[in-house]
């Protein structure tokens, strides 16, 4: 017990703070804010799962999904949740240029993940699927959209991430930033992970 | 060069190796997920993927999130909201269900 207290303690002062559970504030922080995200993205998986067969107007969710597609999506989404743990990995190690390359790979699989959502979106659209066609579109929108727009934040980040590096103007310790950067991106995964089997592959 | 691997190891809870497995083991899941749309699994198909979606769940925040490695106290935190994302879940549902005409 001591032992893990010490240790805890050695790693909190090897990322350069000295706090009294022996754990940074900006890792207790990020970790906090995803607590709290869960609680969002579960108040939109909720409504989703309420009103999923609620289709008034427009074509049903089963006749306009494309699941190859979508599952080609996911298979990208979840492998940047590998480059991202690589990125972490070697920020750890202190090796920069492929931080730099593992974060960059890990921003172009999500920008292409939101490229695929956009395309998605529009295909339903043009299917006669309109955010306010039905309770069905509304609540898909909603949760599918505000997903995206984590996605879309989180490139924002890792490409802010690599440009900071660059420059060498990271305030405090890199891998720190690296990680915390990392613990969103797999939390917008992990979210997905639960979006992907119960709104496309359960049928309504 | 090892060493250097082996302690980081150590100290962060896995290789890049392992990282690499466990991405192969979720590819792998999301096939057979993948493939109970196509599949008929009979009376398995939502259990199975239930299970399949709470083990890549699991495995993605104990070992790409590192949570398996880290303070007990991030584990408290994040599953706590889980809890309540759930206990919220299960109360919307429960609304509608009993208080719906």
């Amino acid at each position: 017990m001591a032992e893990t207290a010490t240790h805890t303690a050695d790693h909190a002062s090897e990322h350069g703070h000295e706090t009294s559970t022996g754990l940074t504030n900006n890792k207790l922080a990020m970790w906090l804010f995803l607590g709290s995200e869960c609680l969002l993205f579960g108040g939109l998986i909720s409504t989703y799962m309420l009103y999923r067969g609620r289709v008034s107007d427009g074509p049903h969710p089963m006749a306009i999904f494309d699941i190859p597609f979508t599952s080609i999506s996911s298979f990208v989404l979840l492998m940047s949740s590998l480059t991202m743990v690589l990125a972490v990995s070697s920020a750890q190690r202190g090796d920069d240029s492929r931080t730099n390359l593992w974060l960059t790979i890990t921003a172009v699989l999500g920008a292409t993940f939101v490229g695929g959502q956009v395309y998605e979106f529009t295909a339903f659209i043009r299917e006669g699927l309109g955010f306010s066609t039905s309770l069905f579109g509304s609540s898909f929108y909603t949760l599918t959209g505000f997903h995206g727009i984590h996605v879309s934040v989180g490139v924002l980040m890792l490409l802010s991430t690599v440009g900071i590096i660059r420059k060498n103007k990271i305030t405090g310790t890199k891998a720190e930033v690296v990680e915390l950067v990392g613990l969103y991106w797999h939390f917008v995964d992990v979210v997905w992970i639960i979006i992907f089997t119960l709104v496309y592959l359960i049928p309504s | 060069m090892s060493t250097s691997t082996e302690q980081h190891e150590h100290e962060h809870g896995m290789t890049d190796a392992g990282y690499i497995k466990i991405a192969i083991i979720l590819a792998a899941i999301t096939a057979l997920e993948v493939s109970t749309y196509y599949v008929d699994f009979g009376p398995l198909f939502m259990p199975s993927l239930m299970i399949m979606m709470v083990v890549k769940f699991v495995m993605v925040v104990s070992y790409f999130m590192h949570l398996k490695f880290d303070s007990k106290i991030f584990t408290f935190l994040f599953y706590t909201g889980l809890g309540l994302a759930l206990f919220v879940y299960i109360t919307a549902l429960a609304t509608f269900k009993f208080f719906i005409s």
